[in-house]
């Protein structure tokens, strides 16, 4: 608290963060190596650093809870603060590449927490390269809903490889869902949209969710409206382009 | 025996890795950007559609470098290691052309760049327990339908390779080459800087590793990078080798030595008695080295040069550049596309 105090980045008045004093480069590139801490496997991963409310000790072992949401390239992490009040019991992380986002971020869930007693406890953020790095934090069939919101459009043919959803990576991403687990994509580029759903739908392992499911799902509201890509766009009138699907049991 | 090239396929980046099927009807090989590609041999017996027939896309490991490519003794998985500390099991699908999507197991655990993987396999376990070794100097055993680690071997200093050897802090020597000795639970290991090779028992039952013995080749400066144990004979071959050599007369040096003693009677790694052949001992003596090697004999400053090559390229092209806080502060600021806009 102190600390916080006395951090000039945090507004006096609202004790969030201001984002002008986190202003990172739009883009980052996936393919350098990275220098940042990386857990050596999923058991590797210290529950009780990013949600102390529900693992008070770094002793993990009698519970099984587990993440189970994962925001991949989280942003400003609109995503995951809606999520939070929806899914109070679920822990949910964010991943992103960037440095200062990803502190951004951090500063901004402490604060909630401060402000907001006893909720926003089940969101954290880390600072990671997801499209490297995702069995590292996650079992096999560890989670139940992904998120690739508004993601790097990369429109060079040269750079196709390192967009975040790829039949390659799709593989990586249907190890990691449960069967039954849903993958959420949206983007305000029309060519990044197609080619995610053509993607996802020549992968055996994912089918499209139905337009009733789609509108049952109260998740997928929020694609457009929670982030701050989605207000963005919609603030310029955009169109946005969404493709969610359903992890199943490949056909033998 | 006379060996005939029947078919080409050529790879727009270089090749890291590749591996066999064991029912022998696809050929499978990594590039260095982590892509593994599969070829279908079951058409090249009939002569046709051959040229055309083209190595299709299976699997992908995001933009790393692929050591090494191995499929399970029962032929139900393809495990992939990689540079980023990771390997991947992969169940290899019915339709390999149509991609393989189903991923197993990854075994986490090294710390390091993986460089080898093999499988060790007996008549009681016929499905086989996974090894590997890794730039870290170790060799782990994994059950790879789980990813579970199952033993770690700090090779180099169980071994007792520590004092003799290190110099400076750097020395966390790679494990190069793993091989297993058919039909028996030895694995032969080569490590960076050890003039001969380890020999490690595995314990199925136990699921453990230990050191069995260490057999050092004595007379030349030789750190084998790469060994195949014979099935009949019970040999193991060693190669010493590298190509691109600088500042000699040759470019390249290819070493061989063969060791013996790796028949079935002696599997009790106690009385086990290797014997490091001299070079008229080995099958084909002087003919068939010189045809190997080039020469029947190496300079010694050669082999140190070599040593000292292998080393090098292999920590450029696998180890992780560590830059420190002030030297990547210094690279942004100097970044060129800020500088063109002021």
């Amino acid at each position: 608290m102190l600390e916080t105090k006395a951090n000039p980045n945090i507004s006096k008045s609202t004790g969030l963060p201001r984002k002008r004093f986190y202003r990172a480069r739009a883009h980052s590139n996936p393919l350098s190596d990275s220098h940042f801490p990386v857990p050596i496997s999923p058991s590797h991963v210290d529950y009780s650093l990013h949600y102390p409310h529900f693992f008070p000790s770094s002793d993990q072992s009698d519970s099984s809870k587990k993440i189970q949401f994962a925001d991949i390239g989280c942003g400003f992490g609109g995503l995951l603060i809606s999520l939070s009040t929806l899914f109070p019991e679920t822990l949910m992380i964010g991943m992103e590449l960037r440095d200062k986002v990803t502190e951004y971020v951090k500063e901004r869930i402490l604060a909630l927490r401060v402000a907001n007693p006893g909720q926003n406890q089940n969101i954290s953020v880390t600072r990671t390269n997801s499209m490297k790095y995702i069995p590292n934090y996650f079992e096999k069939g560890q989670l139940s809903k992904m998120f690739f919101l508004f993601p790097d459009p990369h429109f060079k043919e040269k750079n196709h490889r390192r967009r975040v959803i790829s039949t390659h990576l799709l593989d990586e991403y249907a190890y990691a869902l449960g069967v039954g687990g849903i993958i959420y994509t949206i983007t305000d580029v029309e060519e990044l949209g197609e080619w995610m759903k053509a993607c996802l739908e020549s992968h055996p392992m994912f089918e499209a969710l139905t337009e009733k499911e789609l509108e049952a799902d109260p998740v997928v509201e929020l694609l457009s409206s929670a982030t701050e890509e989605g207000q963005k766009v919609a603030r310029n009138g955009g169109q946005t382009f969404r493709a969610v699907y359903r992890r199943v049991t490949p056909p033998l | 025996m006379k060996f005939s090239n029947f078919s080409n396929r050529s790879s727009e980046k270089r090749v890291t890795a590749v591996a066999l099927s064991n029912d022998g009807l696809h050929v499978c090989f990594a590039d260095k950007f982590g892509v593994v590609w599969v070829v279908d041999l079951d058409s090249v017996d009939s002569n046709q559609a051959l040229v055309n027939k083209k190595a299709a896309q299976m699997l992908a490991h995001y933009c790393s470098i692929i050591t090494s490519l191995e499929f399970s003794p029962d032929g139900r998985f393809i495990v992939s290691a990689d540079r980023d500390f990771k390997i991947r099991v992969t169940v290899f699908p019915k339709k390999p052309l149509d991609g393989a999507h189903e991923i197993q197991s990854f075994c986490l655990g090294h710390t390091e760049f993986v460089s080898c993987l093999a499988f060790v396999s007996t008549s009681e376990y016929p499905q086989g327990f996974l090894v590997s070794g890794s730039g870290d100097s170790t060799v782990r055993l994994w059950n790879i339908s789980s990813g579970s680690l199952l033993d770690t071997c700090e090779v180099e200093m169980k071994a007792g390779l520590l004092e003799s050897n290190r110099r400076g802090e750097d020395c966390n020597s790679a494990i190069t080459d793993l091989c297993t000795i058919p039909d028996c639970t030895m694995i032969a290991v080569a490590i960076q800087s050890l003039q001969g090779i380890v020999l490690l028992s595995c314990d199925l039952s136990a699921r453990t590793l230990s050191i069995a013995k260490v057999v050092s080749i004595m007379g030349e400066t030789f750190i084998p990078t790469s060994s195949r144990a014979s099935f009949s004979a019970g040999l193991l071959w060693m190669v010493s080798g590298v190509s691109n050599l600088r500042g000699f007369d040759h470019h390249s040096l290819a070493r061989v030595r063969v060791i013996s003693g790796f028949n079935k009677s002696n599997l009790d790694p106690q009385e086990f008695e290797p014997i490091v052949l001299e070079d008229n001992e080995i099958p084909g003596g002087y003919k068939l080295l010189e045809k190997l090697q080039g020469s029947v004999v190496v300079e010694e400053k050669v082999f140190l040069a070599a040593a000292e090559a292998v080393k090098t390229a292999m920590s450029n092209l696998l180890v992780k550049k560590q830059y420190s806080v002030e030297k990547r502060e210094f690279r942004k600021r100097t970044r060129n596309d800020r500088k063109t806009k002021q």
